[in-house]
C-alpha cells in the first residue's frame, strides 16, 4: 500500500553577510565597489549562494517592468522547453516590449548556470483583471509562475531594477554577471550565502524580490511557519524554501499594498517588547498594541538584519533585540549598510559617521529628489 | 501553607533486625532518619527520603526495605500520582519544578526494537577470543582525498591532516561538570579514561589547574555559553575543545548550578563569587547565526594553534539535520548529539521531559544527510542520550555515530540510583554533591576501578557481537544500516532510521 | 614585511619593531606571521592596512607569558584579542564586534568605536574605548580575587550592558552628551560593577539591578582607571577633574543569587 507522503515543507537555515551602498543624489555606479566589500566578508558565507539587487540599471527601459527568468532543469533541453512553456504565457499576459539572455561572463567557480533571461514589459489585463491595480495582476502573475510553470521562477520584476543571484561566492556572481562593467545604479545591495541545506540551488539565493521591494537577510527567521501561512491567505506562494521570502512578501503587503510607511512596518515586523510599549503614552501604547495584535502572525522572530531596497529607499532593520550586526554609515551622499564595518572602510576609508542602529529600529536612505529615477 | 503532597518512598524497618547502629542516621544526609533516645528506636520520616537507596545498601543488618509509595488517588490513567502532586507543588510555590537525572518517561526506546545481525554460512564471524578485533576510532575531520607523493621506496604524504582524537573504544564518558559532580567523581572519571584509552569531558565547569598536567592529554574541554574557567593554557592542555551549545536534558535553555553547590574550588575554577548560582546562558551570547559558530569554532582553532579537533555538541531537536551540516561547514570537527533521554544536574521537569527528540533517530538522519552532501567525512558524530549497555552502543554505530558518549551510565557505574535529586546537593553516594562529607564517600580508586570495569565489559561484549556479524573493525560497521533490522516498529520510524524491518 | 629600527615612542629597549602591511593578506596568513614573529622574540609589531581580518592576537598563547605590543592601523575584524594572553592591541580606527571576548590577560585600546559583545565573558586585563559601544557589552564579565578586569568606553553602549555580569569593573563616561539610553542593563547580574556617569532610569536596568550613588572605594576606583583612561586617550585633552566632579551612578546586584526563588524544591 502506498504511504501517504506528508508535506512538510523544508525550511533552511540562512546565515550569511549583507551589504548595501547607495547615493543619494541618484548618481549611478558599477558594482565593483559593492563586489569587493562583500569578498571582504567573504568568511561569512561558504560560497553556496550570492547576489545583488541593483536599482537604476535600466534608464532606456524605465518604464517597463523588467522581469528576471530563472530556468532550472536538468538539461539545457529541459530549460529550454521551460522558457518556451513561459514565453506562451507571457505573451498572453503582457505586451513584450524586448527581451534577451541576460550577458555573463565564464567564471569557473560558478558552474551549472540555469538559462537566465530578461524581459521588458508591460501587463495587458483582461476582463476581470482589469479591475486590479497593474502591480497586484503582476504579484499575481508572478505567484502562478512559480508555482504552476515547472523550471521557470520569476526572480526579478521591478521597474529601472533587476536582481542577480546565483549558486557561487557573491563576489564570483558578480563577475558572472559582470556588475563592474556592464550596469550602473544608484543603490546596490548584496548577499553573500552560508546556507544550511543540500540543494543550494540557483533560486535559493538572495536577493529576494516581489517587483521593485528586494530583501537581503542575515539570520533564521524562526516564525517562519506562522508568516507563511498568514501571507499565503493574502495571496502570495512562498515556493523558494528560504524564510526570507516572508520578508520580501510582508513588505510588499504592508508597503505597496497598505501604504504603511516603513518607520510603521518596523514596528509590525519588529515590535518593541509589551514592557515597553505597556509604559509609553496613551497615543502611542494604542497604536502599537493595534499594531501587534493585528499583525500579530507577522512578527519576525529569530535572529535577523534585513536591506529592504525599493525605487528611491535602501532599509537597514535588525530584530528587535538586535541579535544580528548591521553598521551603517554615511559619506557625503553615500550611505551604506554592513554586517562588518571593515567592509565599508574597504570602498570609503574616510566616513562622516558609522554607528550600529538600535533593534527594531528602521534606518532610511532616501533618493534626495525622487524625479531622478521616475 | 499545608503541603497536600503524599511522601513519594515508604520506608518499612524490620525492627526485629535492627540493631540500633545508627548507621542509617549518618549515611542520610537528607535528615529521613533520627535516633530517638527515650524510646532507643530509630524514627523515620518518609516525607523526607529521597529513594536514594543508600541506607538500605550500606544497612549492616538489611533491616530496611524503601519502596515508592503505591499512588493512593483513585487511578486515573491521564491524571497520574506525578502529575497531581507536582501539580499541587506548584500551587504551594508558584515555582518552576526542578528534577535531575535524564527522561524517565515512557517514550519509545528505538534501541529495544532494533535488532542485529549474525553471519552464518555466507559469511563467517569472527571470534574475539582468538583474533584480533579492533574498536580504535578516529574522531575529527578526514580530507576528501590525500596527495601522497611516492619516489622510489619512500611515500611521503602531502596533504596536511586535521587533528584527530584517538580513541580505544567508542566509549567516552559525557559531560559532566566539576560543580555539577563532586571533585571525587570528576577526578574518577579522568583517571578511569586515562586508564581505559578514552577521552572525558570536563562539561562546563572547568579543568581545576592540579588536573591538567596529569589529566589534560585524556580531557575535552568545554567552552559553554558561562565561559567558565576558561583561559589559553585550559584550552591548550587538553586533546580537544568542545563548544557547548545544547544537551539533550534541557534543550533550548540554560543551565543552572545552584549556589549551594558554588564551593571555594568550585568558584575558583569557574570565577565567580562563592555561593552565587552558576548561571549559563541559553545561547551562547556571541552565536546567534550559524556564521557566528563558524567564527567561534575558528577562534577556537586559532586559539590551540590548530592543533586540537573542535567538536560542537547540540541537543537533537526537530531541525537537527539541517543545524548538524550547518555545524560542519562552520568547520567543526566533531559534533555531539545528545537526544531526549540525556541526563543533567539540574533541570526543569518540563523541559526534560517534553523538548527534545530520542537520539535513535536523529542519528541516522544526521549521517544520512552529511553523505547525500558528501561531507560526513568533514566530521565525526558522537551520540549520547540514554546509552545503557553495549548493544545500545553498537546499534549507534551502526545507525551512523563515531562513537558515544555515556552520563548516566557512569554515574550509575560509580553509585548512582538515579533518584532524581542532584539538584539538592545532597547526594548521600558522594557524586553530585559539594559538601565534602559526602562527597569524601566517593573513593577514587575504587570508583575509577569501576568505570574502567565497565568500559572493559562493554568493549568486550561489542567485541563479541562485532564478530558475530563478521566484522573484526569498527569502521566497516559505522553508519551500516544493512546490519540492523527494526521489530515493532511503524513505516515512518523504519524510514526515519533507514532500517528494513525484520523478515525484509 | 619589513624590520624598522626601534620604536622612539616607548623608549624601554626593546628588540626592534616589525611592520606588516595586512592589505593582501587573509586572518590565517596575519596570525601566522604574529606567531612567527612571536616565536622569533619580537615584541613591537605594527599592523597596516588591516580591513576585517579576524581573531587577531589569539593565536599567541605562550606558556613562558611571552608579552608583544601590537599596534593596528585599520579596522580590525571580529574577535579581536579573543582569549589574549598578556599582550597590548591598540587600534588606530574602529573594532567590530567580539572585541576581547574571554580575554585573560593584558590590555587593549581602540581610538574609535567598539561593536557588539564587547568584553564577553572577560576574565582578566583591561579594555580602553574611546567612543561607544554596541550590545550585549561586558556579558558574563567575570572575576576572581584580585584577578579583575577593567572595561572603560568613553560614549555609550546599546542595550543589554553587562547581561550576567558575574565579576570585574565595566565605566561608561559618556564624554559626548548622548546619554545613557540603553535598555535591558545588568539583566542577571550577579557580581562586579558598572559606573555610569550621567542617570539612567529604573525601567532601564533588570530587576536584580541596585542603583546607588559612589562610596570611598568608587571613587577611588573612578580616580584611578579613569586616569588611565585619559593618558590612553591624549588628544580628547580631557582632565580627570573635569569627569569626576559630574554625577555618576553605580549599578550592582542586589544579591549573588537573583534566581533563587524560581524553583520547587
Amino acid at each position: 500500500m502506498p504511504r501517504i507522503k506528508r508535506e512538510l515543507y523544508n525550511k533552511e537555515i540562512c546565515a550569511c553577510s549583507i551589504f548595501g551602498a547607495m547615493n543619494r543624489d541618484g548618481e549611478r555606479f558599477n558594482g565593483a565597489g559593492v563586489m569587493k566589500a562583500i569578498a571582504n566578508m567573504h568568511v561569512r558565507g561558504n560560497g553556496l549562494g550570492g547576489g545583488f539587487a541593483a536599482y537604476g540599471i535600466y534608464p532606456e527601459y524605465k518604464d517597463y517592468y523588467a522581469f528576471h527568468l530563472m530556468f532550472t532543469g536538468k538539461t539545457p533541453e529541459d530549460m529550454r522547453s521551460a522558457k518556451l512553456v513561459f514565453d506562451a504565457f507571457l505573451c498572453e499576459n503582457f505586451d513584450v516590449v524586448f527581451d534577451e539572455e541576460i550577458p555573463h561572463s565564464d567564471v569557473k567557480e560558478v558552474s551549472d548556470p540555469p538559462l537566465i533571461w530578461r524581459y521588458f514589459v508591460l501587463p495587458r489585463k483582461q476582463g476581470e483583471e482589469t479591475l486590479l491595480s497593474d502591480e497586484d495582476f503582476i504579484v499575481k502573475m508572478i505567484m502562478w509562475v512559480n508555482t504552476r510553470i515547472e523550471n521557470a521562477h520569476v526572480f526579478s520584476s521591478g521597474k529601472n531594477m533587476g536582481c542577480f543571484k546565483g549558486v557561487g561566492y557573491p563576489e564570483d556572481i558578480g563577475e558572472y554577471f559582470m556588475l563592474d562593467k556592464l550596469y550602473s545604479a544608484y543603490t546596490w545591495t548584496v548577499h553573500g550565502r552560508f546556507p544550511t541545506n543540500t540543494q543550494a540551488w540557483w533560486g535559493g539565493a538572495h536577493p529576494f524580490s516581489l517587483l521593485d521591494t528586494t530583501v537581503v537577510h542575515n539570520g533564521e527567521i524562526s516564525s517562519y511557519g506562522t508568516n507563511r501561512w498568514y501571507l499565503e491567505m493574502y495571496g502570495y506562494a512562498c515556493t523558494l524554501q528560504t524564510d526570507t521570502e516572508v520578508i520580501a512578501y510582508a513588505a510588499d503587503l504592508l508597503m505597496r499594498r497598505q501604504s504603511i510607511p516603513i518607520e510603521i512596518v518596523a514596528k509590525i515586523l519588529a515590535p518593541p517588547i509589551w514592557n515597553s510599549i505597556d509604559r509609553m503614552n496613551e497615543k502611542e501604547k494604542k497604536l502599537l498594541t493595534t499594531l501587534r495584535m493585528v499583525y500579530g502572525p507577522l512578527l519576525m522572530n529569530g535572529p535577523f538584519a534585513i536591506i529592504i531596497g525599493q525605487t528611491g529607499k535602501m532599509i537597514g532593520l535588525t530584530d528587535r533585540i538586535r541579535l544580528r550586526p548591521i553598521t551603517a554609515a554615511t559619506r557625503g551622499e553615500m550611505f551604506y549598510l554592513s554586517s562588518e564595518e571593515a567592509s565599508i572602510r574597504l570602498i570609503s576609508p574616510e566616513l562622516d559617521s558609522v554607528w550600529t542602529p538600535n533593534g527594531g529600529e528602521p534606518v532610511v536612505g532616501e533618493l534626495n529628489n525622487m524625479r531622478t529615477v521616475l | 501553607m499545608k503541603s497536600f503532597v503524599f511522601p513519594e518512598f515508604q520506608i518499612i524497618r524490620d525492627e526485629e533486625k535492627c540493631g540500633q547502629c545508627r548507621g542509617c542516621e549518618r549515611q542520610c544526609s537528607f535528615g529521613t532518619h533520627t535516633y530517638d533516645p527515650l524510646t532507643d528506636r530509630l524514627i523515620s520520616d518518609d516525607y523526607k527520603c529521597a529513594g536514594c537507596q543508600r541506607c538500605v545498601i550500606f544497612c549492616p543488618k538489611d533491616a530496611i526495605v524503601i519502596r515508592p509509595t503505591q499512588s493512593f488517588y483513585r487511578p486515573n490513567a491521564s491524571w497520574s500520582r506525578e502529575k497531581i502532586e507536582d501539580l499541587k507543588k506548584q500551587a504551594e510555590t508558584g515555582g518552576v519544578i526542578l528534577t535531575g537525572c535524564g527522561n524517565d518517561k515512557p517514550f519509545r526506546i528505538y534501541w529495544d526494537h532494533i535488532v542485529l545481525n549474525a553471519s552464518q554460512v555466507t559469511n563467517p564471524s569472527i571470534d574475539p577470543l582468538r583474533e584480533p578485533m579492533e574498536l580504535r576510532t578516529f574522531l575529527g575531520a578526514k580530507p576528501d582525498l590525500m596527495d601522497i607523493e611516492a619516489k622510489g621506496g619512500d611515500v611521503e604524504i602531502k596533504t596536511k591532516i586535521s587533528p584527530n582524537l584517538m580513541v580505544e573504544t567508542p566509549i567516552l564518558f559525557s559531560a559532566m561538570s566539576y560543580g555539577a559532580i563532586s571533585y571525587n567523581a570528576f577526578r574518577s572519571l579522568a583517571t578511569a579514561a586515562r586508564q581505559s584509552g578514552t577521552f572525558f569531558n570536563t562539561g562546563e565547569g572547568g579543568l581545576p589547574k592540579e588536573m591538567r598536567q596529569e589529566f589534560g592529554k585524556c580531557a575535552i574541554v568545554q567552552v559553554a555559553s558561562g565561559r567558565f574557567g576558561i583561559d589559553a593554557e585550559y584550552l591548550n592542555c587538553a586533546s580537544a575543545v568542545e563548544i557547548k551549545v545544547g544537551q539533550g536534558a534541557k534543550p533550548g535553555i540554560g543551565g543552572h548550578l545552584p549556589g549551594e553547590k558554588v564551593s571555594l574550588e568550585v568558584a575558583a575554577t569557574r570565577m565567580i563569587p562563592v555561593g552565587t548560582d552558576a548561571i549559563s546562558p541559553a545561547p551562547h551570547h556571541d552565536i546567534y547565526s550559524i556564521e557566528d559558530l563558524s567564527m567561534l569554532i575558528t577562534a577556537l582553532k586559532e586559539a590551540t594553534n590548530y592543533e586540537k579537533p573542535i567538536s560542537v555538541k547540540i541537543a537533537a531537536v526537530h531541525n537537527f539535520a539541517a543545524i548538524g551540516s550547518g555545524i560542519v561547514r562552520a568547520g567543526a570537527d566533531i559534533i555531539a548529539i545528545d537526544g531526549l533521554r540525556g541526563g543533567t544536574g539540574a533541570a526543569p521537569k518540563a523541559i526534560r521531559d517534553n523538548v527534545g527528540i530520542p537520539i535513535e533517530l536523529a542519528i541516522s538522519g544526521l549521517d544520512r544527510r552529511l553523505k547525500n552532501e558528501g561531507i560526513r567525512n568533514r566530521c565525526s558524530i558522537i551520540a549520547a542520550g540514554g546509552i545503557r549497555c553495549s548493544a545500545d552502543v553498537i546499534k549507534a554505530i551502526a545507525l551512523g555515530a563515531d562513537a558515544v558518549y555515556i552520563g548516566s551510565a557512569a554515574l550509575i557505574a560509580m553509585g548512582c540510583t538515579l533518584c532524581q535529586k542532584c539538584y539538592t546537593g545532597k547526594c548521600n553516594w558522594g557524586i553530585c554533591t559539594q559538601d565534602p562529607r559526602l562527597s569524601g564517600r566517593l573513593n577514587v580508586d575504587i570508583a575509577s576501578q569501576r568505570l574502567s570495569n565497565l568500559i572493559h565489559a562493554w568493549s568486550h561484549e561489542i567485541s563479541e557481537m562485532l564478530g558475530g556479524m563478521g566484522i573484526n573493525a569498527l569502521e566497516s560497521l559505522r553508519g551500516n544500516r544493512d546490519h540492523l533490522r527494526g521489530v515493532g516498529l511503524h513505516e515512518w520510524e523504519l524510514e526515519v532510521l533507514g532500517i528494513k524491518g525484520a523478515g525484509e | 614585511m619589513s624590520v624598522t629600527p626601534p620604536s622612539e615612542e616607548r623608549g624601554n629597549g626593546m628588540t626592534g619593531s616589525v611592520e606588516i602591511d595586512a592589505g593582501p593578506l587573509e586572518t590565517r596568513e596575519l596570525n601566522d606571521q604574529l606567531w612567527d614573529l612571536m616565536l622569533a622574540g619580537i615584541q613591537k609589531v605594527v599592523i597596516r592596512n588591516v580591513c576585517g581580518q579576524r581573531y587577531i592576537g589569539t593565536r599567541l598563547y605562550s606558556p613562558e607569558h611571552r608579552k608583544m605590543e601590537i599596534e593596528i592601523f585599520g579596522t580590525p575584524g571580529n574577535d579581536l584579542a579573543a582569549f589574549l594572553y598578556g599582550h597590548k592591541i591598540t587600534v588606530h580606527g574602529n573594532a567590530q564586534d567580539g572585541v576581547g571576548n574571554t580575554m585573560d590577560q593584558g590590555e587593549i585600546v581602540v581610538e574609535g568605536r567598539a561593536g557588539d559583545v564587547l568584553g564577553f565573558s572577560m576574565r582578566g586585563g583591561k579594555i580602553f574605548v574611546r567612543d561607544n559601544c554596541g550590545y550585549r557589552t561586558a556579558l558574563h564579565m567575570k572575576e576572581y580575587e584580585d584577578k579583575r578586569p577593567v572595561l572603560v568606553i568613553g560614549g555609550t553602549s546599546q542595550d543589554f550592558l553587562g547581561e550576567y555580569m558575574a565579576g570585574g569593573i565595566v565605566i561608561l563616561l559618556d564624554l559626548y552628551g548622548k546619554s545613557h539610553k540603553g535598555n535591558f542593563m545588568g539583566t542577571g547580574m550577579h557580581g562586579g560593577a558598572i559606573y555610569l556617569r550621567g542617570v539612567v532610569e529604573k525601567e532601564q536596568v533588570g530587576n536584580q539591578v541596585e542603583i546607588s550613588l559612589l562610596d570611598e572605594l568608587d571613587r577611588e576606583i573612578l580616580d584611578r582607571y579613569v586616569s588611565e583612561f585619559i593618558e590612553r586617550f591624549p588628544d580628547l585633552g580631557l582632565s580627570k577633574e573635569e569627569i569626576l566632579k559630574d554625577e555618576f551612578v553605580k549599578l550592582a546586584p542586589k544579591s549573588k543569587r537573583p534566581y533563587s526563588k524560581i524553583y520547587a524544591y
